[in-house]
């Protein structure tokens, strides 16, 4: 990557407007399409502005009909464009699994190789912000359990900026995962800063004794638990995948192969999650050079829950975080 | 021979390929050959056949699990379909998708959807990007009454009558969803009445009346190519066979089903042809022969198939994975 020599002040929020914007701009066969993304400029502002300058053919509010607006999407990809399909969270893309996964991610397969599905969706995940239990879950980790699709879970303002057009270019299905604590996340960003790759995970924080392994929602946490757990002498290093589907196992080999010690963090659930995948990955390919378990710090085994002090028990955080860290490295081999 | 006669016969022809497509199919499972399921259309066939004179080549088709019928009428070779069915990757989609799973992109023919009511969005997607493109195209989209019940219908309704998108809604209305009479699933059994409550041209069509099929489909289709937005065709029809190969059929009489097959839409057009312009004494027999030999040549081909390495199982899963 080059050193920018100019930086923007920008939030996450507007790295992917700006995204949506240059994408509008680049490819005529692009228009975005979900629930308030025009009149109301977006549930989250993230689409704030767009109607006035692409107007409601390319930038279409939907009546609350998510699976007819993603199968929309699915039919209109068939058809030559390359749709963005906004789903307001993740709690209600159910009302749409029908087409996500028995069309999108199937379609191609099921051909003969004769259908791909160039469709983008982009939705809000994640707890943290008292929306409770049907605004609130981690269900990446479920979607990427389906073959035929690819899960992106942007945590940086780099990724929120430039994962978008490499996705549209992507000839099959995409989801890509916002966390919704992350969308008033400021920082700076290049202005000329645009594609990445979607296929690699980051190492975000260089460090020797234990990998964290994370993404999306807890790569700013598990950040801040390395730099507590640095002024304890413990150098952390904090793995970003960026993609869950395909999974960067290289990376995470790579990295636990070095430290040796390996904590997953996932705001999904435990039993059958991502994090499940990961640590399987971990002891079927590099059992030997562990000098502990791989260990997983994940949500509670409950639905989100409304009350602060309940929700902020429910999800990983900075202090757990650490613990778990400083726990592993206890396990010694 | 003149222009209708012609005309006619073309229609006998092709209902006459569906039927005795499905029925060499039904000797075939039992033979082992096909299996997994399989849903015959036989009863059915004007329905396909009326629906597809309307369109053209440009025209995109969506169809339900129940769709040998539409993709011979559509001009699917009776030969990729055959092969399908064995799972053989000269099939028209690979092998991968059996009976149940019919593509052919070449044709526009997107399936072969068996999820009742997952093709009605895909439906409107294809018309969406016809319309921003701005191409004078019509997507006929066929499902059954079952689907009616479905969120996906009123979804997929709503959406393409508020977007004025040019989809040719097809609802093949035979009167049962597997074995659940239409009576007993819906509040309202007038599915034309329902559909015209999305602001949309709906009509009620005899569906065993091949002739009154197509003037119905030309009709909605003209008007869809001139901008006049989506079209709902209630089918009446009924299904002589089982669901599929596994149904005991409790759920209906045989004096039921024998009275339906009076209205066999084969012998139907047979007996116009006749009153209004006169049958040759050889033409059914000429065109059963045109058919017998499709379909030897379609099992012939089919069975000297070849079937996809195992190695490529995983395949197309993306379009990387080639």
């Amino acid at each position: 990557m080059t050193v920018p020599t100019v930086t923007e002040k920008t939030t996450y929020r507007d790295a992917i407007r700006a995204a949506m914007r240059e994408a509008l701009q680049r490819d005529e066969r692009v228009f975005l399409m979900g629930e308030d993304v025009g009149s109301y400029g977006g549930c989250f502002a993230v689409s704030k502005g767009l109607l006035a300058e692409f107007g409601p053919e390319r930038i279409r509010d939907t009546p609350l009909s998510e699976s007819a607006f993603v199968g929309a999407g699915i039919g209109a990809a068939l058809g030559g464009m390359r749709p963005i399909v906004e789903i307001m969270t993740v709690n209600f893309s159910l009302l749409a699994l029908d087409q996500i996964m028995n069309n999108a991610a199937t379609l191609l397969h099921m051909s003969g190789g004769q259908l791909n599905v160039p469709l983008v969706i982009r939705m809000t995940t994640g707890a943290g912000r008292q929306l409770a239990a049907q605004h609130s879950h981690s269900l990446e980790g479920w979607f990427a359990h389906i073959p035929g699709l690819r899960i992106l879970v942007p945590a940086t303002l780099e990724d929120a900026r430039g994962m978008l057009w490499p996705a549209l270019e992507d000839p099959d299905p995409v989801l890509i995962f916002e966390h919704g604590t992350l969308y008033n996340t400021s920082g700076t960003l290049a202005p000329d800063s645009g594609a990445v790759d979607i296929d690699r995970a980051a190492v975000r924080r260089a460090g020797s004794d234990v990998s964290v392994i994370t993404y999306g929602g807890t790569l700013t946490k598990s950040l801040e638990a390395a730099e507590i757990l640095a002024t304890e002498g413990v150098e952390v290093e904090v793995i970003d995948l960026r993609t869950l589907r395909p999974l960067d196992t290289n990376a995470i080999l790579e990295s636990v192969g070095r430290t040796r010690r390996a904590v997953v963090v996932d705001e999904g659930w435990r039993s059958g999650g991502i994090s499940a995948e990961i640590s399987a990955r971990i002891t079927e390919r590099a059992f030997y050079e562990l000098d502990a378990p791989v260990s997983r710090l994940c949500t509670a085994e409950a639905p989100i829950p409304y009350a602060k002090h309940l929700e902020d028990a429910a999800l990983p955080q900075v202090e757990t975080i650490a613990a778990a860290v400083r726990e592993v490295l206890r396990a010694d081999g | 021979m003149t222009h209708d006669e012609a005309h006619d016969l073309h229609l006998l022809h092709e209902m006459l390929r569906i039927r005795r497509f499905e029925e060499r199919c039904v000797e075939l499972y039992s033979a082992t050959k096909i299996r997994g399921f399989l849903h015959l259309y036989i009863g059915e066939e004007a329905v396909a056949v009326g629906v597809m004179q309307a369109l053209g080549p440009e025209d995109a088709v969506v169809a339900t699990y129940r769709e040998h019928g539409h993709a011979l009428a559509r001009g699917v070779p009776a030969r990729s379909i055959m092969a399908e069915m064995f799972g053989k990757v000269e099939g028209c989609s690979h092998g991968r998708g059996g009976s149940m799973h019919l593509f052919d992109a070449s044709r526009r023919f997107y399936g072969g959807n068996a999820i009742v009511g997952g093709g009605l969005p895909v439906a409107v997607g294809l018309a969406l990007a016809d319309a921003m493109q701005q191409r004078p195209r019509a997507t006929a989209c066929f499902f059954g009454e079952g689907a009616v019940a479905e969120g996906e219908f009123h979804e997929s309704m709503n959406l393409a009558a508020l977007w004025n998108l040019p989809v040719l809604f097809c609802c093949e209305n035979n009167l049962y969803a597997m074995g659940t009479a239409l009576t007993r699933s819906e509040s309202e059994t007038d599915i034309a009445l329902k559909a015209a409550s999305f602001e949309m041209p709906a009509w009620s069509v005899d569906g065993m009346d091949v002739g009154a099929v197509e003037r119905a489909a030309g009709r909605a289709v003209d008007a869809i190519r001139s901008g006049g937005g989506p079209h709902f065709l209630e089918l009446r029809t009924y299904r002589f066979r089982a669901h599929s190969m596994y149904d005991p059929e409790l759920y209906r009489t045989k004096d039921e089903v024998e009275l339906w097959k009076e209205r066999d839409p084969i012998e139907a057009l047979i007996g116009e042809i006749r009153d209004r312009q006169g049958f040759e004494p050889n033409a059914r027999d000429d065109l059963e022969a045109l058919v017998v030999a499709e379909i030897d040549d379609a099992v012939a081909f089919a069975e000297s198939g070849t079937e996809e390495p195992v190695a490529d199982l995983t395949r197309f899963v993306t379009s990387r994975s080639t």
